[in-house]
């Protein structure tokens, strides 16, 4: 599967890690519902770092879309919140 | 995937306004075109800001520096004239200076950050843009075939969904350098307003230190020639 961090770029990843990527998604819905920052930011990392280290960089000249898109690490608490209240508030 | 799929959607939401709804595939693909084009220019400007801005600080931050060595040398010379509370002074308002200093550190470092960020979306958007021109003219030149349809949304998608990310990327940078354009201003204001002025010496403590620098040397002064005078005096009475 094809995953794209913002602010990164795309990765090439196997399906087998579908798996663990859905459980720190998990955690990080749990986190935001919370209002738990310190966690959230840990798990958005681990997520980042997760593709970063299983996936392998996808070459800029292919033009494909992702299956997954994934937030940047530096992504606020706020916007998160933000983006995961109500997706159709984000302005352009 | 929760998390993951709102993303998804809010990237999709960013994708469809990108792409529009353009009923010839081979006009979709020269729009998009064009927008990549506009997109890039203003990568690039953004980068170009962002530097600017990074610059703005860097001069302000030079400018502190050259106010807590003033301050620095002021303190020795209060101490030399043996005026500990100038001197206290002095130090007091580099100290002040100094904190304000370390924000300007962690604001040039983030405007880094953002540059190097930039700069690397940029080449991967530069890239990309590369590959669909390439790929445009080989879809139009096959248009006939019925699976241009099928190239035409793919590379289109894949190319949105990478502008809607080096689009977000912008906004982010933009929105950091106009906050720390707005402290800078209210930084400059300050210096400006005096405020900051008077911790940096101020004329008050300037003047202080200046005087009691001359009374000190205009003790020495007398010292001095009252003990040339001592002398002057035991010689005449040899």
């Amino acid at each position: 599967m094809i995953i794209r961090v913002l602010g990164i770029g795309q990765f090439r990843l196997d399906d087998q890690h579908l798996d663990s990527l859905n459980k720190v998604d998990n955690k990080i819905v749990e986190h935001v519902s919370k209002g738990n920052q310190k966690e959230f930011r840990k798990d958005l990392a681990k997520l980042i770092s997760i593709i970063k280290d299983k996936g392998a960089p996808l070459d800029p000249s292919e033009l494909v879309p992702s299956d997954i898109i994934v937030p940047p690490e530096d992504m606020s608490f706020a916007e998160a919140k933000t983006i995961f209240s109500d997706p159709g508030l984000i302005k352009d | 995937m929760g998390f993951l799929d709102s993303i998804s959607t809010v990237i999709q939401a960013k994708m469809n306004k990108i792409m529009d709804k353009i009923e010839d595939p081979r006009e979709t693909l020269d729009v998009s075109y064009e927008k990549q084009i506009k997109l890039l220019q203003n990568v690039k400007q953004s980068v170009a800001e962002v530097t600017t801005s990074k610059k703005m600080i860097e001069l302000q931050k030079a400018k502190l520096q050259t106010n807590v060595d003033k301050l620095d040398s002021q303190a020795k010379e209060a101490l030399q004239a043996n005026r500990e509370d100038l001197a206290r002074r002095a130090v007091e308002n580099k100290a002040a200076l100094q904190s304000q200093s370390a924000i300007l550190d962690q604001q040039i470092a983030d405007l880094n950050d953002q540059q190097q960020k930039l700069m690397a979306a940029e080449s991967r958007l530069a890239t990309k843009v590369e590959a669909f021109r390439t790929k445009k003219e080989t879809i139009k030149a096959q248009y006939s075939a019925a699976e241009a349809q099928v190239k035409v949304t793919e590379s289109v998608t894949g190319i949105s969904e990478e502008m809607a990310d080096v689009g977000m990327a912008v906004q982010r940078a933009e929105e950091k350098t106009d906050n720390m354009k707005a402290r800078s201003a209210a930084l400059d204001e300050l210096l400006e307003a005096g405020t900051l002025t008077d911790l940096s010496g101020g004329s008050e403590l300037e003047q202080e230190i200046a005087k009691a620098k001359s009374q000190s040397s205009v003790d020495d002064e007398l010292a001095r020639m009252k003990a040339e005078m001592k002398i002057g005096i035991m010689e005449m009475k040899k």
